[in-house]
C-alpha cells in the first residue's frame, strides 16, 4: 500500500493500541474493580502503548521514505550495463530519468506485458532493449520497496506493542515511562532549530565548496565581472573571470543604502512622535497603520515598485532630462525603504521607551523643551538600541528578495548612480536557480556560494546588533 | 520695499549686538537670560513636532497610495465583456450525422468541429449586414475578436441542449482580452498598447449599438485556474495550492513549535545546550527567507527526493521558517501563566509533565493560538523560498493532494506580474487584493481572539 | 540645623477620622512668601471614567529663603503637591490641577506663562538620583546650555565649577570632570543632581525626598547642603522622615490623605502640634 494509506493504517493501529493497552492493564490488575491496585492509571498504560506502537513505526516510515529514492537508484544503477554505469553524473542522471519515465508510462506497461507474454518480439535496438529491461527492473524494485515498507512498518508496530504489553504488572511505571518518551519528543522538537541551522550551513557550505573547486574564492569575492551566462561548460576547468561578485555586492549595498535613507529618518521620527507627542487616539490609529505596512507581502511591494514607482521615476527623470533605467535602483530602494519603516520605527520606539523615565523627568524638570529632551537626553541614551535596530534593518534589506527580483535588474552593473539598473545577490540566487539548470553546473553552484555570503553577512549583522545593545545597555541600568 | 526690510533687519541685528555689549550676561537674571532664547526654542520645538507628525502622515500616505493604486488597477479584472452571437448549429458544419442514434450522436457531439460553427456563424452575421463577402484578412480579424475559449462555450451549450442542432441560437461568448481592455478603456481607437484595428473597432461599435455586448462579473477569476489567455485566467489553482501548503505548514509547525516552546520554558535545564538552542532559534528568526529556499532545494528535494513544487515540500520549508516565530510567541504565552498555578498543581502531587499538559498548556493556549495565526499569516505571503523549490512552473490543473504540483497565490502574482499582456496587469492587482484580504481576515481574527482572551 | 526634641507618645486612644478635617490648623501664611498656593485640587483620571482626587483644597505659602518641609504618611499626596509647583504634573496624562498657584505674585498656570521658563526658575531634585549618562561636566552644564545662559566656554566652565562648589562636590570630582556622572556613588550622584539644578540659578528648589535613597553619611552631607542653600534659594522639601524635617526646615506642613492638616513653624509642629492627627503622626502612632 502507498504511503498515505500506510499512514492511516498506522494511525488506526495506534488508536487501537491505546484501547488495547488500557484493557490489558485492567486485565493485569484483575478486573476494573481493582483499578486502584495499579501504580498508574489505566489510561496512562494505554497512552504508553499507543506511543510505543506509533513512534518506532513512524520513525521507521520516515527514514524509509527519505532513503528509498537513493537506495533504489543505487540498486538500479548496479544492474545497468558497465558502459552506462561509467557515464558522467549528468548523463547518468539523464539516463535514469529516461528509465523512470519509461517505467511510469502506460504504453511501456503494455509493451512490457506484451514482451513477457511473448506476444510481441523483443525490440532489436540494443539500447532500447536495455532501457526496457532497466524499466522492468525499476518497476520490480519499486514494488518490492512498497511491500518491504508496509511489512516493516506494520511488523515493528505490532512487535513493539506485544513486547511492551508483556511487561505490564501492578507496579509497572507506565506514567513515568510515557513521560520520559514525551520529554524526549519535546527535546527533539527544540533540537529541530539546531538541525535547521546545521542543515542550512552544511547544505550551503557543501555546494559552495563544490563551487569553489571550479572558481577560486578570490575571483568570486574580488572579481568585478559577473556574467554567468558565459560560464564554463562542465568539462572546462579554470575560469574566464565571469563569476566576480563585486557588482552584486555593490548593487545590494546601493539599494540597501537608498532604502535606509528613507526608512531610518522616517522610522525614527515616527517612533519619536508616537512615543513622545502623539495622543492615545492617534497612536491607536498609527500602530495599525504601521502593522499594515509591515504585513504587506513583499511580492506586493515588488509589484508596486515595478509597475507604479519605476515608471513614475522614469517619467520624472526624463522630464528633467536625466536618463533613467526602467528598473532603476532608486525605485527598488524606495519601496524597500517603505517596507522597512515599520521595522525601524517599532524597534526604535522600544529603545526609546526603555530609557528610564527619571532621565526624561530630570531634563523636563530643568526647563528643557520636549524636543531638546529627545535630542539631548533620550536619543543618546537610546542610541545602542537604535543602532541595533538599524543594523537589523540593514540585515533585513540585504536579505530581501521579491522586491528586487521584480523591480531591480538582472544585469550586473558596478555603479553608484541610483538611476541605473543594478542587480543584487538575492536576485542572482533566484535567477540562477529558477532557470533550466543542471544541478551540478557551476552556474547553479554559484547560487549557493552567494547564499553562503548572504547567510554569513546577515548572521554577522544580527550578532553585531545584539552585542551593541548588550554592551552599552549597562550604562544606565 | 525690500530696502526697508533689509534696513530693519540690519538694525535689529545691530540692536541685539548692542544689547549684548551693554548688558553682560552675569548681570541679567535667569528669567531674562532664558527669555532671550525662549522664542527660538519654542519655534524649534514646533518644527520638530511638525516633522514627527509629517513622518506619521507620510506613513499613512504610503499605505493609502499603495492600496489605492492596487485597487484601481484591480477593478477592471472583476468584470468581463461578453458578446451575443447568432450561432447556427448546422449539422454539416458540425460534421455530425443527425440520423444516428442518440448515443452515437452524443459521442459525435464531443468531437464535432465547433470552431467551424463559430467561424461560419460569425461570418454570416457580419456579411449579412454589410452585404458583401468578407475578405480573408477581414475574416481573420473578425475571429480574433473572440476568446479562444469561445468554441468551447459553444460546445457546452450544445451538449447541454442537443435540440439546438440545425437551429440558430443566441449564445454569449467571451471576448478576447485585447478587446476587453479596449472596451474597458472606452472605445479609444489606436491606443498605443492595444491592437485593435479600425475595422475591428467598427465591428465592435456595431455590436455595441445592437446591444450585443454586455459586461458581466468575472466569476471565472475565482473558479478557473491559470491560463495563458488573460481573459480565462483565474486564481483557483493558486488558492488551492495556498490552502494545501498552509495546511501542511500548520500541521507541522504548530505541534513542533508548541513542543519546543514547552521544553524551553518548562523543562530545559539552564546549561550551554539550552543556550545554544535559544541562540539558534533567535538567529533563525532573522535569516533571510531565500536561504530557507536554498535549504529546501539542497536537502529536501535533492537529498530526500520529494517532488518539486508540491505543497508538501513548500509546507516543510515554510514550517522551518515559521517555527522560530511560533516558538518565540508560544514561549511568551507560556511565561505569562502565573507560577502560582504551577505551584498549586505541583502541591497536589501532579508530576511536572501533568502540570504542564493539564494546566499550563490550556492556560497558555489562547496566546499560543494567536501566535500561530500570526505565524501562518507570515507564511501566507512568502514567495522567495517557494520559488526556489520549484513552484515557479505554469500549473494549469487545480491541485488535489499535497504531492501534486501546485503554486501558491504569491507566486501566481509574481508570475502574472511578468506577463506582457495588459489584461494580466488587472488580474495581478486583483489577485493581490485577494491575498491582502485573506491576510486582513487572518490578522483581524488573531487580534479579536487576543482581545477576547485578554479580557478573560 | 535645628535640634528639636519631638514630642513623645502618650498612652491615649488613637482616633483619626479624616473626614472630620474641614480646615487647616495653624499658620499657613508667611510674611515673605515666594510662592503662594490657594485652593488647589489635583485630579487623576478623566471625567468619563471617574476622577480620583489626590489633593483636596490645599492652601499654603512657601516662605522666601527658608526651608519648608512637607511631611505625612505614604501616599498622602506630598509629592503630587510638590510637582504642582513646577508644573511637572503637566507631563502626566489625565492629571488635572485647579486653583491658584503663584510665584512672586504671578499665576504659574496662566496661559501666557511658559512652563519652560517656570522650570528654569523652579528647579527640582528627585528621590532617586538621576544623572544623565553623560560626563559630570556635561551633566552640570546641561541646563546652562539648553537655556543659552552663557556666551562662551569660559563662562560655562565658571558656572560648572561654581555649581559643583556650592553642591560640595567640586573637590571630589575636579580631576575627573570628563568621567560619566553615573560612575559616582549614590550620595555624590545626588549632589551632582543638585549642582546641575543650581547651575541654572533658579529661585526655588523643590526636593522630593532627596536623601531617602542614600546612606546616613551621605544624608547628613545633603542636609547640611540644604541648610547652606537656603541662603540663596527658597526650598521646599518633601520628606517621610520627621527627624529630617525637624533638622532642616523652618516651616513644616503636615499632609494627610490629600489634605493639609496643619502647618506652622517647625518647632511648634513637632513640640506642640495643634491637631490630633498631627500629634498622632509625629508620635508614631501611624505612618
Amino acid at each position: 500500500m502507498n504511503t498515505p494509506l500506510l499512514f492511516i493504517v498506522l494511525l488506526s493501529l495506534t488508536l487501537f493500541s491505546y484501547w488495547f493497552g488500557l484493557k490489558r492493564s485492567l486485565q493485569v490488575a484483575g478486573g476494573a474493580e481493582h483499578k486502584k491496585d495499579l501504580t498508574c492509571l489505566p489510561e496512562q498504560f494505554g497512552l504508553l502503548t499507543a506511543m510505543v506502537c506509533g513512534l518506532p513505526a513512524l520513525i521507521t516510515l520516515l527514514i524509509f521514505n527519505s532513503a528509498e529514492q537513493l537506495v533504489v537508484e543505487q540498486l538500479l544503477t548496479s544492474t545497468l550495463p558497465m558502459h552506462v554505469q561509467s557515464l558522467s553524473n549528468i548523463d547518468l542522471g539523464l539516463y535514469l530519468n529516461n528509465i523512470r519515465s519509461l517505467a511510469a508510462s502506460e504504453t511501456t506497461q503494455s509493451l512490457l506485458q506484451g514482451i513477457s507474454s511473448q506476444a510481441i518480439a523483443q525490440p532489436s535496438d540494443m539500447t532500447l532493449q536495455g532501457q526496457l529491461q532497466a524499466a522492468l527492473t525499476l518497476q520490480e524494485l519499486n514494488q518490492l520497496t512498497v511491500w518491504l515498507k508496509t511489512a516493516l512498518v506494520l511488523i515493528i508496530a505490532v512487535v513493539s506493542v506485544i513486547m511492551l504489553v508483556r511487561n505490564f504488572s501492578l507496579t509497572y511505571k507506565a506514567r513515568q515511562k510515557s513521560e520520559t518518551i514525551v520529554q524526549a519528543l519535546l527535546v527533539a522538537s527544540s533540537a529541530i532549530a539546531i538541525l535547521t541551522t546545521l542543515g542550512i550551513v552544511v547544505s550551503v557550505l557543501f555546494e559552495s565548496i563544490q563551487f569553489f573547486n571550479s572558481v577560486s574564492p578570490a575571483e568570486f569575492m574580488f572579481g568585478t565581472q559577473w556574467s554567468p551566462q558565459t560560464a564554463m561548460r562542465s568539462d572546462q576547468v579554470g575560469g574566464s573571470g565571469s563569476f566576480g561578485a563585486i557588482p552584486l555586492f555593490a548593487g545590494t549595498m546601493l539599494i540597501t543604502f537608498i532604502a535606509m535613507l528613507l526608512a531610518v529618518p522616517v522610522g525614527l521620527m515616527i517612533a519619536i512622535y508616537l512615543s513622545q507627542y502623539a495622543s492615545t487616539k492617534l497612536r491607536s490609529i498609527a500602530k495599525p497603520m504601521l502593522e499594515v505596512l509591515a504585513g504587506i507581502p513583499t511580492v506586493v511591494y515588488g509589484f508596486f515598485a515595478a509597475l507604479t514607482v519605476a515608471p513614475v521615476i522614469r517619467n520624472i527623470g526624463e522630464s528633467l532630462g536625466l536618463s533613467v533605467a526602467s528598473e532603476s535602483a532608486l525605485a527598488a530602494g524606495l519601496v524597500m525603504g517603505t517596507m522597512i519603516i515599520p521595522f525601524v520605527s517599532s524597534l526604535s520606539e522600544d529603545a526609546i521607551s526603555a530609557v528610564p523615565n527619571a532621565l526624561k523627568e530630570a531634563s523636563l524638570g530643568m526647563g528643557a523643551t520636549k524636543s531638546e529632551t529627545v535630542v539631548k537626553v533620550l536619543l543618546p541614551a537610546a542610541l545602542p538600541g537604535i543602532v541595533g535596530a538599524i543594523l537589523l534593518a540593514i540585515s533585513r534589506a540585504i536579505g530581501e528578495t521579491m522586491i528586487v527580483v521584480m523591480a531591480a535588474g538582472m544585469a550586473a552593473n558596478l555603479t553608484a548612480n541610483p538611476l541605473d539598473s543594478v542587480t543584487t545577490v538575492t536576485v542572482q540566487i533566484v535567477t540562477l536557480l529558477t532557470g533550466d539548470q543542471e544541478f551540478d553546473s557551476p552556474k547553479t553552484l554559484a547560487a549557493f556560494a552567494l547564499g553562503l555570503m548572504l547567510f554569513i553577512t546577515t548572521l554577522g549583522l544580527n550578532i553585531l546588533a545584539l552585542k551593541v545593545v548588550q554592551k552599552y545597555r549597562e550604562q544606565y541600568d | 520695499m525690500t530696502n526697508s526690510i533689509e534696513n530693519s533687519t540690519v538694525r535689529s541685528v545691530e540692536n541685539s549686538m548692542l544689547n549684548k555689549q551693554v548688558t553682560p550676561a552675569s548681570s541679567l537674571s535667569t528669567t531674562d537670560r532664558v527669555t532671550i532664547n525662549l522664542k527660538k526654542r519654542h519655534q524649534k520645538e514646533k518644527r520638530f513636532k511638525s516633522l514627527g507628525l509629517f513622518a506619521v502622515l507620510f506613513g499613512f500616505m504610503l499605505v493609502v497610495i499603495l492600496i489605492a493604486d492596487i485597487t484601481s488597477k484591480a477593478l477592471p479584472a472583476f468584470h468581463q465583456h461578453w458578446v451575443k452571437l447568432d450561432v447556427n448549429y448546422q449539422s454539416d458544419w458540425l460534421n455530425v450525422d443527425v440520423s444516428s442514434t442518440q448515443a452515437a450522436l452524443a459521442k459525435q457531439m464531443k468531437t464535432a468541429s465547433y470552431r467551424k460553427v463559430l467561424k461560419n456563424s460569425v461570418y454570416q452575421m457580419f456579411s449579412t449586414v454589410s452585404n458583401k463577402k468578407l475578405s480573408r484578412k477581414e475574416k481573420r480579424q473578425l475571429i480574433k475578436l473572440f476568446s479562444t475559449n469561445a468554441e468551447f462555450t459553444l460546445k457546452e451549450i450544445l451538449i447541454a441542449d442537443p435540440s439546438f442542432i440545425d437551429k440558430s441560437v443566441n449564445v454569449w461568448v467571451r471576448l478576447d482580452d485585447d478587446v476587453d481592455s479596449y472596451l474597458k478603456e472606452g472605445f479609444a481607437v489606436g491606443d498605443a498598447g492595444l491592437r485593435i484595428s479600425q475595422q475591428q473597432a467598427q465591428w465592435l461599435a456595431q455590436l455595441s449599438t445592437e446591444q450585443r455586448i454586455e459586461s458581466r462579473f468575472n466569476v471565472s477569476f475565482f473558479t478557473a485556474s491559470d491560463s495563458r489567455e488573460p481573459e480565462l485566467a483565474g486564481i483557483k489553482g493558486a488558492l488551492m495550492g495556498t490552502l494545501l501548503t498552509l495546511f501542511v505548514t500548520l500541521l507541522l509547525s504548530f505541534p513542533l513549535g508548541v513542543a519546543g516552546a514547552l521544553y524551553l520554558e518548562e523543562f530545559a535545564p539552564k546549561n550551554r545546550i539550552t543556550d545554544l538552542i535559544e541562540i539558534n532559534i533567535n538567529n533563525l528568526a532573522a535569516v533571510p527567507s531565500i536561504v530557507f529556499g536554498l535549504l529546501g532545494l539542497a536537502v529536501i528535494i535533492n537529498l530526500f527526493g520529494l517532488p518539486r513544487s508540491a505543497p508538501l515540500v513548500g509546507g516543510i520549508v515554510l514550517t522551518l521558517m515559521t517555527l522560530p516565530t511560533i516558538i518565540i510567541a508560544s514561549r511568551a504565552a507560556i511565561k505569562a501563566v502565573p507560577p502560582s498555578l504551577r505551584e498549586a498543581a505541583l502541591g497536589l502531587g501532579a508530576s511536572k509533565m501533568q502540570v504542564t499538559f493539564s494546566h499550563v498548556l490550556p492556560q497558555a493556549m489562547p496566546g499560543i493560538i494567536t501566535g500561530a495565526i500570526i505565524g501562518i499569516a507570515q507564511a501566507l505571503g512568502e514567495t522567495a523560498p517557494l520559488l526556489m523549490i520549484g513552484m515557479v512552473a505554469f500549473i494549469v490543473d487545480v491541485p488535489t493532494s499535497i504531492v501534486d504540483s501546485a503554486t501558491v497565490l504569491p507566486v501566481q502574482i509574481f508570475l502574472w506580474a511578468d506577463s506582457p499582456e495588459r489584461a494580466f496587469l488587472a488580474k495581478t492587482s486583483a489577485a493581490i487584493l485577494v491575498l491582502l484580504t485573506l491576510l486582513l481576515v487572518i490578522n483581524v481574527t488573531a487580534t479579536v481572539l487576543r482581545a477576547k482572551f485578554e479580557k478573560k | 540645623m535645628n535640634t528639636i526634641d519631638i514630642k513623645q507618645s502618650e498612652p491615649s486612644q488613637v482616633e483619626f477620622n479624616p473626614t472630620e478635617l474641614t480646615q487647616t490648623v495653624g499658620n499657613i501664611y508667611a510674611d515673605n512668601a515666594k510662592m503662594a498656593i490657594r485652593n488647589v485640587d489635583v485630579f487623576y483620571g478623566n471625567k468619563a471614567h471617574g476622577d480620583k482626587q489626590a489633593i483636596h483644597n490645599v492652601s499654603l505659602d512657601i516662605a522666601k529663603n527658608q526651608v519648608t518641609a512637607l511631611i505625612g504618611p505614604s501616599g498622602c499626596g506630598k509629592s503630587t503637591f510638590l510637582r504642582c509647583l513646577n508644573r511637572m504634573n503637566d507631563t502626566i496624562e489625565n492629571c488635572r490641577v485647579t486653583g491658584q498657584l503663584m510665584l512672586d505674585g504671578e499665576d504659574i498656570y496662566a496661559k501666557k506663562l511658559d512652563p519652560v521658563l517656570l522650570r528654569a526658575r523652579v528647579g527640582m531634585v528627585f528621590q532617586k538620583p538621576n544623572p544623565f549618562p553623560k560626563s559630570i561636566y556635561d551633566n552640570v552644564a546641561y541646563g546652562a546650555r539648553i537655556h543659552g545662559l552663557t556666551n562662551n566656554k569660559v563662562e560655562l566652565d565658571e558656572i560648572v565649577e561654581r555649581s559643583l562648589q556650592k553642591a560640595g562636590l567640586f573637590n571630589e570630582v575636579k580631576d575627573r570632570l570628563k568621567d560619566p556622572g553615573t560612575g559616582l556613588s549614590g550620595g555624590q550622584q545626588q549632589r551632582l543632581c543638585i549642582a546641575r539644578t543650581i547651575a541654572v540659578s533658579p529661585e526655588v528648589i523643590l526636593m522630593d525626598e532627596p536623601a531617602s535613597a542614600l546612606d546616613p553619611i551621605a544624608t547628613a552631607i545633603i542636609e547640611e547642603l540644604i541648610d547652606e542653600l537656603k541662603e540663596k534659594y527658597t526650598i521646599a522639601i518633601v520628606t517621610h522622615s520627621m527627624q529630617q524635617a525637624a533638622r532642616v526646615s523652618q516651616h513644616t506642613a503636615y499632609f494627610h490623605m490629600g489634605k493639609l492638616v496643619e502647618m506652622g513653624k517647625t518647632e511648634d509642629i513637632f513640640t506642640r502640634p495643634s491637631h490630633k492627627l498631627t500629634e498622632n503622626y509625629i508620635t508614631g502612632r501611624f505612618g
